[in-house]
C-alpha cells in the first residue's frame, strides 16, 4: 500500500479567515492523506520551517485578505532555496482571475477558488503530488 | 378548558386529513425529498398547526413591542417610527481612498458610517511593521495614527453621523482617536453617537484579529464600559458577535448561543469588575448574520431577543428595561455569496435582507454582489444599498410591527432555536464560561463541525446552491473588479516617516510611559490611551506597549 501523502494546511498572512483551510484540511484527512495544520497568522519562512521539518510532500495554502501575490511567490522561494523546489505547492482563497497566471508563474500549482468541491483539490494533489 | 378541547379537535381534523387525504396523495405523488431541513440542518415539518404552539403564552412569550421579554422587537412602533439604519460596511487603501467612498455613500442616502480597516490596523501593527507587507490597506483602511484618523473623517461632522468601528483588540485605541478627531472639530465625547465592536471572544473563536491574552483583553473591555458611561455615553461600547461565528460554519442555533455565552462573559467581568449592570448594560450591542432560510432567520432574530432578555432579567437581575433590550446590527451573509454566476447574490442579499427586517434589526449592511471575488466595486455598493431601500419603501414589511408573529411555523422555530440556544449555553457554563470553552477548542470544533457537515452536504448534493453544484454555465471571468492600488504601503510608510520626524517626541515617549505604568497597575487604561493619541503616539506604539505588559494570545488549534 502507499503511505500517506503528508500536508501541510497553511495560513499566511494576518487573516483569520481559517473557514476554508480547517475544511479542507479534514476533507484531506477523510481522504486518507495525513495532514499538519500551521494555524493563523504563518510568515513565509515559518510556513517553510514546518514544511522541511514535518517533512510534507504538499503545502496547501489559503488567503482571503489580498495579500497572495506578495506572500505566495516568497513561500515558493524559499522553499526552493531550502533545497525543497519539489514540494507541491496550491491555493486557495479569494483570488482574483487576473492574479492566478501570476501565481502559476510564480510556482503555485493550482489555484482552488471560491465553490471548488474539496474531492477536486483532493484529486489534484493525488495526481500531482510528486513522489 | 376550552382551549384543550379546540386543540383536540384541531388534531383529530389534521389525523383524518392525513389519513383520507395525505396518504393517498403520497402514495401518487411522493414528496421532493424524503426529509426536508432547514438551512441549518434542522427538520422542518410538512405542516404547522396551533398544535405545534400549543404551549405558547402570548403575554408571556410574545409581549407587546417595547416590551419585555422584546420578541417582537425593541421599538413600539419599529419602522412606522424610523427605518433601520442602512450602514454599510466600507474602507480600504488610505485614509483619503476611504474618505471620498464615505460622502459618496452618505450622498446616495446612505444613514450611517462603517469604517472596515485592514489587517495590520486590526491586530495592533502600523505599516511598516515587516508583517503588515502586502496587507497595508486591503481589507480596509490603514490607519496609524491621529493624523490618519483626522483624514478619514474630514469634512464629516461627528455629531451628526454615527459610525461603527470594526475594530476589536485596539478598540481603546481607535475610539480613543475618534474621540480626538471630535475634539478637533469640537465637538464633545457626550455628542458621539456610534459603535465599536470591541468582541475579543468571537476574535478567538471565528474571526482571528486578537493582540492579546484573555485576561487583559477582558480588562481592557470593561475600562472602556466603564469610560463610556461616564464620558461618551450613548456610545455603544461593544457589539456581540454572531456574524463571525455563522460565517465560520455555524448553525442559527450555535450562532445565538456561542454569541449570547459571549456576551454573559462580558456581563460578568463587568459585575466582577464592580460595575453596576444597569449602568453599563444599556450600551451593549449585537451583530448578528442574515443567511438563505428566510423563515429560520427571522425566528433566529427573535429568539435571540428573548432568550437575552430573560438572562438580563433572572441571570443578572437587570432592572433597567433597556439592560434586558436586545439591539442589533445585522450583515447579510458573506459565505452565502458565491463566486459562480455573481449577479445571482443580488437576489440572495434581497432575501437575506427581508429576513433581517422582518427580524427587527436596527441597522443592516447588505453585501455587494462581487464579495466572493474581490472588495465590492462602486456599482456594486450601490445596488446592494438600493436592495435595503426598496425593502424599506416597496415591500411593504417595514408598515407593521414583527409581521410573521403567530405564524405556526415562525412560532415553532422560534421556539426551537432558543431551547437548542439555552442548551448549548447550558452547556457551556458547565466548562466554566465562554472563554473556558474557547481555550479548551470546544466551541471551534462545534462550529467547525457544522461547517464540514455543510461543504460535504453540497459535494453529495443533498444541498443545492445555484450556479455552484446545480445551473452551472460556462461563465467569463468577472470584470471591473475593485483593485486595491499597490502603492498604498509605500505611501502610508512615507506618512509614518514623516510623522515620526515632525511630531513633538517627547510627548510621546512621555505618554507611553505613563501608559505602560497604568498598564502594570488596576487604573482604567482609557485617558492613558486618549493622551497618546492625541500626541500622535501611532496605533503600533501604543499596541507595542501593551503587548509588552500583556504579552500575546496564542491560538488553541484543534482539527
Amino acid at each position: 500500500m502507499d503511505k500517506p501523502i503528508r500536508v501541510l494546511v497553511a495560513k499566511p498572512g494576518l487573516d483569520g479567515h481559517d473557514r476554508g483551510a480547517k475544511v479542507i484540511a479534514r476533507a484531506f484527512r477523510d481522504a486518507g492523506m495525513e495532514v499538519i495544520y500551521t494555524g493563523l497568522r504563518q510568515t513565509p519562512e515559518q510556513i517553510v520551517e514546518t514544511a522541511i521539518q514535518e517533512d510534507v510532500e504538499v503545502v496547501a495554502m489559503s488567503i482571503l485578505s489580498g495579500a497572495h501575490n506578495h506572500l505566495f511567490p516568497k513561500v515558493i522561494d524559499m522553499l526552493k532555496k531550502r533545497g525543497a523546489g519539489d514540494i507541491l505547492v496550491v491555493a486557495g482563497g479569494v483570488i482574483p482571475d487576473d492574479d492566478i497566471p501570476i501565481l502559476k508563474e510564480a510556482g503555485i500549482a493550482e489555484v482552488f477558488t471560491p465553490g471548488t468541491p474539496t474531492a477536486q483539490a483532493i484529486e489534484f494533489i493525488r495526481e500531482n503530488v510528486r513522489r | 378548558m376550552a382551549d384543550k378541547e379546540h386543540q383536540e379537535r384541531i388534531n383529530k381534523a389534521k389525523r383524518d386529513w392525513e389519513e383520507k387525504k395525505l396518504e393517498k396523495l403520497l402514495l401518487k405523488r411522493p414528496e421532493r425529498k424524503e426529509n426536508f431541513v432547514t438551512g441549518s440542518n434542522s427538520e422542518v415539518n410538512r405542516l404547522y398547526t396551533p398544535v405545534d404552539i400549543e404551549n405558547l403564552d402570548y403575554l408571556e412569550d410574545l409581549g407587546f413591542p417595547g416590551e419585555y421579554p422584546f420578541t417582537r422587537g425593541v421599538q413600539p412602533t419599529m419602522y412606522r417610527g424610523r427605518l433601520w439604519t442602512m450602514r454599510q460596511y466600507a474602507g480600504f487603501a488610505t485614509a483619503e481612498e476611504s474618505n471620498k467612498r464615505y460622502k459618496y455613500l452618505l450622498e446616495q442616502g446612505q444613514t450611517g458610517l462603517s469604517v472596515a480597516f485592514d489587517l495590520p490596523t486590526q491586530i495592533g501593527y502600523d505599516s511598516d511593521h515587516p508583517l503588515s507587507e502586502g496587507e497595508v490597506g486591503k481589507v480596509g483602511v490603514a490607519i496609524d495614527s491621529l493624523e490618519d484618523m483626522e483624514i478619514l473623517f474630514d469634512g464629516i461632522p461627528l455629531d451628526k453621523v454615527s459610525t461603527s468601528m470594526t475594530i476589536n483588540a485596539p478598540a481603546a485605541v481607535l475610539l480613543a482617536m475618534y474621540i480626538a478627531v471630535a475634539e478637533k472639530q469640537g465637538v464633545t465625547p457626550d455628542k458621539l453617537n456610534g459603535t465599536i465592536q470591541n468582541d475579543i471572544l468571537k476574535e478567538y473563536i471565528a474571526r482571528g484579529t486578537y493582540i492579546f491574552p484573555t485576561q487583559p483583553s477582558m480588562r481592557l473591555i470593561t475600562d472602556i464600559f466603564e469610560y463610556c458611561a461616564k464620558h461618551v455615553p450613548k456610545w455603544n461600547t461593544i457589539s456581540i458577535s454572531g456574524y463571525h461565528i455563522r460565517e465560520a460554519g455555524s448553525t442559527a442555533s450555535q450562532e445565538v448561543a456561542f454569541t449570547l455565552a459571549d456576551g454573559i462573559a462580558y456581563v460578568q467581568a463587568a459585575i466582577n469588575a464592580g460595575l453596576d449592570v444597569d449602568e453599563f448594560a444599556p450600551r451593549l450591542s449585537f451583530f448578528f448574520n442574515s443567511h438563505n432560510d428566510l423563515l429560520e432567520e427571522v425566528a433566529k432574530f427573535r429568539a435571540a431577543r428573548r432568550l437575552w432578555a430573560k438572562i438580563m432579567k433572572n441571570r443578572f437581575g437587570a432592572e433597567n428595561p433597556k439592560s434586558r433590550m436586545m439591539r442589533f446590527h445585522t450583515q447579510t451573509g458573506g459565505s452565502t455569496l458565491t463566486a459562480q454566476q455573481p449577479d445571482n447574490n443580488i437576489v440572495r442579499v434581497a432575501v437575506q435582507t427581508l429576513a433581517a427586517v422582518l427580524g427587527g434589526t436596527q441597522s443592516l449592511h447588505t453585501n455587494s454582489r462581487d464579495e466572493a471575488l474581490a472588495l465590492p466595486s462602486e456599482d456594486s455598493v450601490r445596488i446592494a444599498l438600493r436592495t435595503q431601500q426598496i425593502v424599506a419603501h416597496e415591500s411593504g414589511v417595514a408598515e407593521t410591527v414583527d409581521p410573521l408573529a403567530g405564524s405556526y411555523y415562525v412560532e415553532a422555530l422560534t421556539d426551537r432555536i432558543e431551547k437548542e440556544a439555552l442548551e448549548y449555553i447550558e452547556k457551556i457554563d458547565e466548562l466554566g464560561g465562554a472563554p473556558s470553552a474557547i481555550d479548551n477548542g470546544y466551541i471551534q470544533k462545534e462550529i467547525q463541525d457544522s461547517a464540514y457537515r455543510y461543504q460535504m452536504e453540497i459535494e453529495a448534493g443533498k444541498r443545492l446552491v445555484v450556479g455552484v453544484n446545480k445551473f452551472q454555465v460556462k461563465e467569463e471571468p468577472a470584470k471591473g473588479l475593485l483593485k486595491v492600488d499597490p502603492s498604498v504601503g509605500e505611501m502610508q510608510k512615507k506618512k509614518l516617516e514623516k510623522l515620526r520626524r515632525t511630531r513633538d517626541n517627547s510627548k510621546v515617549s512621555q505618554g507611553l510611559d505613563n501608559l505602560k505604568e497604568a498598564a502594570q497597575s488596576d487604573k482604567n487604561l482609557m485617558p492613558y490611551i486618549l493622551e497618546a493619541a492625541r500626541n500622535y503616539a501611532t496605533l503600533g506604539e501604543i499596541c507595542g506597549i501593551l503587548r509588552e505588559v500583556f504579552g500575546e494570545y496564542e491560538q488553541s488549534i484543534v482539527l
